[in-house]
Protein backbone atom coordinates (compact mmCIF):
# COMPACT_ATOMS: atom_id res chain seq x y z
CA UNK A 1 0.00 0.00 0.00
CA UNK A 2 1.80 3.40 -0.90
CA UNK A 3 1.09 5.59 1.54
CA UNK A 4 1.02 9.76 0.90
CA UNK A 5 4.48 9.88 2.87
CA UNK A 6 5.94 6.64 -0.08
CA UNK A 7 4.78 9.00 -2.73
CA UNK A 8 6.36 12.46 -1.18
CA UNK A 9 9.81 10.27 -0.76
CA UNK A 10 9.33 9.37 -4.63
CA UNK A 11 8.76 12.84 -5.27
CA UNK A 12 11.23 14.19 -3.53
CA UNK A 13 13.69 11.65 -5.12
CA UNK A 14 13.34 11.76 -8.57
CA UNK A 15 13.87 15.74 -8.02
CA UNK A 16 16.90 14.89 -6.64
CA UNK A 17 17.49 13.10 -9.33
CA UNK A 18 16.55 14.89 -12.27
CA UNK A 19 19.23 17.84 -10.61
CA UNK A 20 22.06 15.25 -10.86
CA UNK A 21 21.16 14.21 -13.87
CA UNK A 22 21.12 18.16 -14.98
CA UNK A 23 24.71 18.60 -12.60
CA UNK A 24 25.74 15.82 -14.95
CA UNK A 25 24.67 17.54 -18.02
CA UNK A 26 26.72 20.09 -17.13
CA UNK A 27 29.93 18.48 -16.57
CA UNK A 28 29.63 17.31 -19.89
CA UNK A 29 28.83 20.42 -22.13
CA UNK A 30 30.32 23.30 -20.46
CA UNK A 31 33.57 24.73 -22.01
CA UNK A 32 35.82 24.57 -19.22
CA UNK A 33 36.80 23.31 -15.80
CA UNK A 34 35.71 26.20 -13.62
CA UNK A 35 31.36 26.62 -15.28
CA UNK A 36 32.17 22.65 -14.72
CA UNK A 37 33.02 22.90 -10.92
CA UNK A 38 29.78 25.20 -10.68
CA UNK A 39 27.51 22.93 -12.46
CA UNK A 40 28.54 19.89 -10.07
CA UNK A 41 28.45 21.94 -6.82
CA UNK A 42 25.07 23.57 -6.87
CA UNK A 43 23.09 20.82 -8.63
CA UNK A 44 24.39 17.67 -7.50
CA UNK A 45 24.57 19.26 -3.67
CA UNK A 46 21.00 20.63 -4.66
CA UNK A 47 19.64 16.95 -5.78
CA UNK A 48 21.60 15.42 -3.05
CA UNK A 49 19.81 17.30 -0.23
CA UNK A 50 16.60 16.55 -2.00
CA UNK A 51 17.02 13.13 -1.62
CA UNK A 52 17.85 13.59 1.82
CA UNK A 53 14.72 15.12 2.41
CA UNK A 54 13.12 12.35 1.18
CA UNK A 55 14.97 9.72 2.51
CA UNK A 56 14.37 11.54 5.93
CA UNK A 57 10.19 11.18 5.39
CA UNK A 58 11.07 7.18 5.45
CA UNK A 59 13.52 7.26 8.69
CA UNK A 60 12.57 5.18 11.64
CA UNK A 61 13.51 7.36 14.17
CA UNK A 62 14.70 11.29 14.78
CA UNK A 63 18.46 9.87 15.00
CA UNK A 64 18.28 8.10 11.54
CA UNK A 65 17.05 11.30 10.36
CA UNK A 66 19.36 13.96 11.89
CA UNK A 67 22.31 11.30 10.82
CA UNK A 68 21.04 11.42 7.09
CA UNK A 69 21.34 15.31 7.38
CA UNK A 70 24.40 15.29 8.63
CA UNK A 71 25.60 12.76 6.02
CA UNK A 72 24.62 16.03 3.73
CA UNK A 73 26.45 18.24 5.43
CA UNK A 74 29.73 16.47 5.47
CA UNK A 75 28.75 15.90 1.63
CA UNK A 76 28.41 19.81 1.10
CA UNK A 77 31.38 21.06 3.48
CA UNK A 78 33.74 18.13 1.56
CA UNK A 79 32.30 19.50 -2.33
CA UNK A 80 32.55 23.21 -1.41
CA UNK A 81 36.84 22.66 -0.09
CA UNK A 82 37.11 20.15 -3.22
CA UNK A 83 35.59 22.78 -5.53
CA UNK A 84 37.48 25.46 -4.29
CA UNK A 85 40.87 23.50 -4.29
CA UNK A 86 40.64 21.75 -8.40
CA UNK A 87 39.01 25.75 -9.37
CA UNK A 88 42.41 27.24 -8.02
CA UNK A 89 45.02 24.31 -9.80
CA UNK A 90 42.01 24.87 -12.94
CA UNK A 91 43.40 28.89 -12.75
CA UNK A 92 46.60 28.18 -12.66
CA UNK A 93 46.98 25.60 -15.03
CA UNK A 94 44.99 27.39 -17.93
CA UNK A 95 44.26 30.63 -16.79
CA UNK A 96 43.04 32.26 -20.12
CA UNK A 97 40.25 29.84 -21.16
CA UNK A 98 39.36 29.57 -17.68
CA UNK A 99 39.35 33.07 -17.15
CA UNK A 100 36.94 33.68 -19.95
CA UNK A 101 34.10 32.21 -18.82
CA UNK A 102 35.01 34.27 -15.00
CA UNK A 103 31.63 36.98 -15.14
CA UNK B 1 11.59 -8.45 -13.57
CA UNK B 2 11.29 -6.53 -10.39
CA UNK B 3 12.98 -2.81 -9.67
CA UNK B 4 15.57 -4.31 -7.33
CA UNK B 5 16.37 -6.69 -10.57
CA UNK B 6 16.21 -4.07 -12.72
CA UNK B 7 18.64 -1.56 -10.20
CA UNK B 8 21.33 -4.60 -9.87
CA UNK B 9 21.28 -5.12 -13.96
CA UNK B 10 22.27 -1.80 -14.08
CA UNK B 11 24.87 -1.55 -11.54
CA UNK B 12 26.86 -4.49 -12.80
CA UNK B 13 26.53 -3.12 -16.36
CA UNK B 14 28.15 0.44 -14.67
CA UNK B 15 30.78 -1.62 -13.19
CA UNK B 16 31.57 -3.24 -15.98
CA UNK B 17 31.33 0.23 -18.26
CA UNK B 18 33.93 2.04 -15.75
CA UNK B 19 36.40 -0.83 -15.35
CA UNK B 20 37.08 -0.79 -19.24
CA UNK B 21 37.39 3.01 -18.97
CA UNK B 22 39.89 2.66 -16.26
CA UNK B 23 41.37 0.07 -18.32
CA UNK B 24 41.53 1.83 -21.81
CA UNK B 25 41.97 5.25 -20.15
CA UNK B 26 44.41 7.64 -22.03
CA UNK B 27 46.33 8.80 -19.19
CA UNK B 28 47.72 7.60 -15.56
CA UNK B 29 45.17 10.24 -13.58
CA UNK B 30 41.86 9.16 -15.55
CA UNK B 31 42.95 6.08 -15.03
CA UNK B 32 42.89 6.36 -11.48
CA UNK B 33 40.24 8.39 -11.02
CA UNK B 34 37.71 6.15 -12.70
CA UNK B 35 39.46 2.74 -10.66
CA UNK B 36 38.42 4.87 -7.58
CA UNK B 37 34.91 4.88 -9.40
CA UNK B 38 34.91 1.50 -10.28
CA UNK B 39 35.68 0.55 -6.39
CA UNK B 40 32.53 2.75 -5.18
CA UNK B 41 30.70 1.28 -7.29
CA UNK B 42 31.79 -2.41 -5.78
CA UNK B 43 31.22 -1.14 -2.34
CA UNK B 44 27.46 -0.55 -3.45
CA UNK B 45 27.28 -4.15 -5.07
CA UNK B 46 28.65 -5.05 -1.86
CA UNK B 47 25.68 -3.72 0.23
CA UNK B 48 23.17 -5.17 -2.78
CA UNK B 49 24.48 -8.69 -1.38
CA UNK B 50 24.11 -7.50 1.98
CA UNK B 51 27.59 -7.80 2.95
CA UNK B 52 28.15 -4.33 4.90
CA UNK B 53 31.31 -4.53 6.92
CA UNK B 54 32.59 -5.81 3.10
CA UNK B 55 31.17 -2.78 1.62
CA UNK B 56 32.97 -0.07 4.27
CA UNK B 57 36.36 -1.73 3.77
CA UNK B 58 35.89 -1.61 -0.40
CA UNK B 59 34.93 1.82 0.31
CA UNK B 60 37.24 2.99 2.42
CA UNK B 61 40.40 1.06 1.76
CA UNK B 62 39.77 -0.34 -2.15
CA UNK B 63 38.98 3.08 -3.60
CA UNK B 64 39.97 5.72 -1.20
CA UNK B 65 43.17 4.90 0.14
CA UNK B 66 44.44 2.81 -3.11
CA UNK B 67 42.94 5.39 -4.85
CA UNK B 68 45.25 7.69 -3.07
CA UNK B 69 48.24 5.31 -3.13
CA UNK B 70 48.01 5.45 -6.88
CA UNK B 71 47.76 8.93 -7.14
CA UNK B 72 50.73 9.35 -5.17
CA UNK B 73 52.51 6.97 -7.41
CA UNK B 74 51.55 8.52 -10.53
CA UNK B 75 52.67 12.02 -9.80
CA UNK B 76 56.18 10.82 -9.72
CA UNK B 77 55.95 10.08 -13.34
CA UNK B 78 56.01 13.42 -14.30
CA UNK B 79 53.86 14.40 -17.35
CA UNK B 80 52.26 12.08 -19.42
CA UNK B 81 53.09 11.69 -23.00
CA UNK B 82 50.04 10.47 -25.25
CA UNK B 83 50.93 7.41 -27.08
CA UNK B 84 51.56 8.25 -30.41
CA UNK B 85 50.99 4.97 -31.99
CA UNK B 86 52.78 4.38 -35.92
CA UNK B 87 50.82 3.52 -38.34
CA UNK B 88 52.27 0.04 -39.18
CA UNK B 89 51.61 -1.31 -35.47
CA UNK B 90 47.88 -0.17 -35.50
CA UNK B 91 46.97 -3.96 -36.82
CA UNK B 92 49.35 -5.34 -34.43
CA UNK B 93 47.55 -3.27 -31.53
CA UNK B 94 44.15 -4.14 -33.02
CA UNK B 95 44.58 -7.80 -32.95
CA UNK B 96 46.04 -7.17 -29.51
CA UNK B 97 43.23 -5.86 -28.14
CA UNK B 98 40.99 -8.11 -29.72
CA UNK B 99 42.51 -10.96 -28.14
CA UNK B 100 42.57 -9.31 -24.44
CA UNK B 101 38.62 -9.04 -25.16
CA UNK B 102 38.50 -12.39 -25.88
CA UNK B 103 40.05 -13.59 -23.11
CA UNK B 104 37.83 -11.36 -20.83
CA UNK B 105 34.92 -12.59 -22.65
CA UNK B 106 35.85 -16.11 -22.26
CA UNK B 107 36.61 -16.10 -18.23
CA UNK B 108 33.43 -13.92 -18.02
CA UNK B 109 31.36 -16.75 -19.14
CA UNK B 110 32.85 -19.30 -17.23
CA UNK B 111 32.51 -17.71 -14.39
CA UNK B 112 28.67 -17.18 -15.33
CA UNK B 113 28.58 -20.85 -15.78
CA UNK B 114 30.58 -21.68 -12.61
CA UNK B 115 27.56 -19.33 -10.98
CA UNK B 116 25.04 -21.36 -12.31
CA UNK B 117 26.00 -24.57 -10.96
CA UNK B 118 26.01 -23.28 -7.44
CA UNK B 119 23.17 -24.61 -5.72
CA UNK B 120 20.46 -21.97 -5.05
CA UNK B 121 20.24 -21.25 -1.65
CA UNK B 122 23.66 -22.54 0.27
CA UNK B 123 23.75 -22.03 3.93
CA UNK B 124 27.47 -22.42 3.94
CA UNK B 125 28.87 -21.63 7.54
CA UNK B 126 26.59 -19.22 8.82
CA UNK B 127 23.97 -21.72 10.36
CA UNK B 128 27.48 -22.47 12.28
CA UNK B 129 27.98 -19.47 13.11
CA UNK B 130 24.81 -18.25 14.31
CA UNK B 131 24.81 -21.61 16.48
CA UNK B 132 28.39 -20.31 18.38
CA UNK B 133 27.01 -16.41 18.23
CA UNK B 134 26.47 -16.45 21.65
CA UNK B 135 29.13 -17.19 22.87
CA UNK B 136 31.69 -15.34 21.06
CA UNK B 137 31.18 -12.17 22.70
CA UNK B 138 29.57 -9.97 19.75
CA UNK B 139 26.68 -10.30 18.15
CA UNK B 140 27.84 -9.50 14.36
CA UNK B 141 28.60 -12.02 12.67
CA UNK B 142 31.41 -10.68 10.73
CA UNK B 143 33.21 -9.46 13.58
CA UNK B 144 33.03 -12.44 15.63
CA UNK B 145 34.42 -14.66 12.69
CA UNK B 146 37.13 -12.04 12.23
CA UNK B 147 38.01 -11.82 15.77
CA UNK B 148 37.34 -14.98 17.15
CA UNK B 149 36.37 -18.15 15.40
CA UNK B 150 39.01 -16.73 13.12
CA UNK B 151 41.12 -14.65 15.10
CA UNK B 152 44.35 -16.27 13.39
CA UNK B 153 43.65 -14.40 10.20
CA UNK B 154 43.44 -11.32 11.90
CA UNK B 155 46.51 -11.60 13.57
CA UNK B 156 48.63 -12.49 10.42
CA UNK B 157 47.08 -9.56 8.79
CA UNK B 158 47.89 -7.35 11.00
CA UNK B 159 51.60 -8.52 11.12
CA UNK B 160 51.38 -8.90 7.46
CA UNK B 161 50.25 -4.82 7.22
CA UNK B 162 53.55 -3.77 9.96
CA UNK B 163 56.09 -6.15 7.37
CA UNK B 164 54.86 -4.11 4.42
CA UNK B 165 55.45 -0.54 5.96
CA UNK B 166 58.79 -2.36 6.70
CA UNK B 167 59.42 -2.80 3.28
CA UNK B 168 57.87 0.48 2.20
CA UNK B 169 60.82 2.36 4.26
CA UNK B 170 63.06 0.10 3.11
CA UNK B 171 63.31 1.78 -0.31
CA UNK B 172 64.83 5.14 1.34
CA UNK B 173 68.46 5.83 0.57
CA UNK B 174 70.78 4.92 3.52
CA UNK B 175 71.73 8.54 4.17
CA UNK B 176 67.82 9.45 4.46
CA UNK B 177 66.69 5.94 6.81
CA UNK B 178 65.88 8.25 9.52
CA UNK B 179 64.27 10.86 7.93
CA UNK B 180 60.36 12.30 7.37
CA UNK B 181 58.16 10.82 5.15
CA UNK B 182 56.40 12.65 2.60
CA UNK B 183 56.90 15.94 1.11
CA UNK B 184 56.92 19.21 2.67
CA UNK B 185 53.21 20.84 2.76
CA UNK B 186 52.19 24.52 2.96
CA UNK B 187 48.58 25.83 2.70
CA UNK B 188 47.70 29.54 3.27
CA UNK B 189 46.42 29.41 7.01
CA UNK B 190 43.72 31.18 5.92
CA UNK B 191 42.75 29.08 3.19
CA UNK B 192 40.00 26.18 2.36
CA UNK B 193 42.10 23.53 2.98
CA UNK B 194 43.50 25.02 6.28
CA UNK B 195 39.94 25.31 7.28
CA UNK B 196 38.90 21.52 5.88
CA UNK B 197 41.99 20.15 8.19
CA UNK B 198 40.79 21.94 11.24
CA UNK B 199 36.72 21.11 10.87
CA UNK B 200 37.15 17.33 9.69
CA UNK B 201 39.52 15.61 12.05
CA UNK B 202 37.68 16.13 15.10
CA UNK B 203 34.03 14.39 13.20
CA UNK B 204 36.52 12.01 11.67
CA UNK B 205 37.32 10.76 15.08
CA UNK B 206 33.86 10.82 16.00
CA UNK B 207 33.25 8.69 12.62
CA UNK B 208 36.05 6.53 13.73
CA UNK B 209 35.49 5.65 17.05
CA UNK B 210 31.78 4.94 16.33
CA UNK B 211 32.66 2.34 13.80
CA UNK B 212 35.18 1.04 16.07
CA UNK B 213 32.62 0.56 19.08
CA UNK B 214 29.71 -0.32 16.43
CA UNK B 215 31.77 -2.83 15.59
CA UNK B 216 30.80 -5.21 18.09
CA UNK B 217 26.82 -5.33 16.67
CA UNK B 218 26.53 -4.16 13.58
CA UNK B 219 28.70 -3.42 10.19
CA UNK B 220 32.20 -1.56 11.56
CA UNK B 221 35.44 -3.10 12.93
CA UNK B 222 39.19 -1.92 13.49
CA UNK B 223 39.84 -1.84 10.01
CA UNK B 224 37.37 0.13 8.86
CA UNK B 225 37.87 2.46 11.69
CA UNK B 226 41.61 2.76 10.87
CA UNK B 227 41.08 3.92 7.41
CA UNK B 228 39.23 6.59 8.92
CA UNK B 229 41.60 7.82 11.20
CA UNK B 230 44.56 7.43 9.15
CA UNK B 231 42.63 9.49 6.07
CA UNK B 232 41.71 12.50 9.01
CA UNK B 233 44.91 12.52 10.22
CA UNK B 234 46.57 12.49 6.39
CA UNK B 235 44.12 15.66 6.06
CA UNK B 236 46.07 17.44 8.71
CA UNK B 237 49.46 16.59 7.27
CA UNK B 238 48.37 17.35 3.87
CA UNK B 239 47.36 20.68 5.17
CA UNK B 240 50.24 21.68 6.80
CA UNK B 241 48.79 21.79 9.85
CA UNK B 242 50.75 18.72 11.33
CA UNK B 243 54.37 17.37 10.68
CA UNK B 244 54.53 13.64 9.81
CA UNK B 245 57.03 12.26 12.47
CA UNK B 246 60.64 10.88 11.35
CA UNK B 247 60.32 7.52 10.87
CA UNK B 248 62.96 7.08 13.46
CA UNK B 249 60.72 8.17 16.46
CA UNK B 250 60.31 5.78 19.41
CA UNK B 251 56.82 6.64 19.72
CA UNK B 252 55.82 6.19 16.31
CA UNK B 253 57.27 2.45 16.21
CA UNK B 254 55.41 1.46 19.62
CA UNK B 255 52.09 2.73 18.07
CA UNK B 256 52.74 0.88 14.78
CA UNK B 257 52.93 -2.20 16.42
CA UNK B 258 51.01 -2.24 19.82
CA UNK B 259 47.91 -3.53 17.94
CA UNK B 260 50.10 -6.56 16.63
CA UNK B 261 51.65 -7.13 19.80
CA UNK B 262 48.43 -7.30 22.21
CA UNK B 263 46.79 -9.24 19.75
CA UNK B 264 49.69 -11.71 20.03
CA UNK B 265 49.90 -11.49 24.09
CA UNK B 266 46.52 -12.19 24.14
CA UNK B 267 46.55 -15.02 21.63
CA UNK B 268 49.68 -16.17 23.76
CA UNK B 269 47.47 -16.06 26.94
CA UNK B 270 45.02 -18.30 25.19
CA UNK B 271 47.89 -20.69 24.63
CA UNK B 272 48.76 -21.11 28.29
CA UNK B 273 45.15 -21.59 29.31
CA UNK B 274 45.08 -24.82 26.08
CA UNK B 275 43.92 -22.92 23.09
CA UNK B 276 46.61 -20.20 21.29
CA UNK B 277 43.73 -17.44 20.29
CA UNK B 278 41.19 -18.92 22.36
CA UNK B 279 39.31 -16.62 25.03
CA UNK B 280 37.07 -17.51 27.71
CA UNK B 281 33.77 -17.09 26.76
CA UNK B 282 33.26 -14.47 29.95
CA UNK B 283 36.49 -12.21 29.16
CA UNK B 284 35.67 -12.36 25.38
CA UNK B 285 33.66 -9.55 24.71
CA UNK B 286 36.75 -7.46 26.75
CA UNK B 287 39.58 -8.72 25.21
CA UNK B 288 37.99 -8.14 21.89
CA UNK B 289 37.22 -5.23 22.06
CA UNK B 290 40.51 -4.74 23.78
CA UNK B 291 42.19 -5.99 20.49
CA UNK B 292 40.31 -3.95 18.01
CA UNK B 293 40.32 -0.55 19.51
CA UNK B 294 44.23 -1.44 19.69
CA UNK B 295 44.60 -2.60 16.59
CA UNK B 296 42.58 0.67 15.32
CA UNK B 297 45.42 2.77 16.16
CA UNK B 298 47.89 0.67 14.72
CA UNK B 299 46.07 -0.11 11.70
CA UNK B 300 45.79 4.03 11.23
CA UNK B 301 49.25 4.82 11.97
CA UNK B 302 50.11 2.18 9.94
CA UNK B 303 47.68 2.76 6.77
CA UNK B 304 48.75 6.75 7.14
CA UNK B 305 52.44 5.87 6.63
CA UNK B 306 52.65 3.84 3.80
CA UNK B 307 50.34 6.38 2.11
CA UNK B 308 53.11 9.31 2.92
CA UNK B 309 55.89 6.57 1.55
CA UNK B 310 59.30 5.94 2.51
CA UNK B 311 61.60 8.79 4.08
CA UNK B 312 62.98 11.46 1.43
CA UNK B 313 63.84 14.28 3.53
CA UNK B 314 65.59 15.52 6.67
CA UNK B 315 63.98 17.58 9.09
Amino acid sequence: MVTPLDIATITLVSAGVAFFIAGTLGLLRFPDAVTRLHALTKADNLGLGLIVIGLVLQADNVWQALELIFIWLLNNLAAATVAQLVARVALVAAPSSNRRSEA
Amino acid sequence: MTAAFVFDLALCALIVAVAVTAVAARSHFAAIVFFIVYGLFVAIAWVRLEAIDVALTEAAIGAGLTGLLLVGAAARFGPDEAARIAPTQTVRRLLGKLGQIAICATGAAALVVLLRMLPETAAGLHPLVQQKLAESGVSNPVTAVLLNFRAYDTLLESIVLTISLVGIWSLAPDRLWAGVPGAAHHARPEGVLAHFARALPSVGLLVGVHLLWAGADAPGGAFQAGTVLAAVWLLAVMAGLTEAPAVSSLRLRALIVLGPAFFLSIASIGAFAGAFLGYSTDIAKMSIFAIEALLTVSIAVTLALAILGAPRRTR
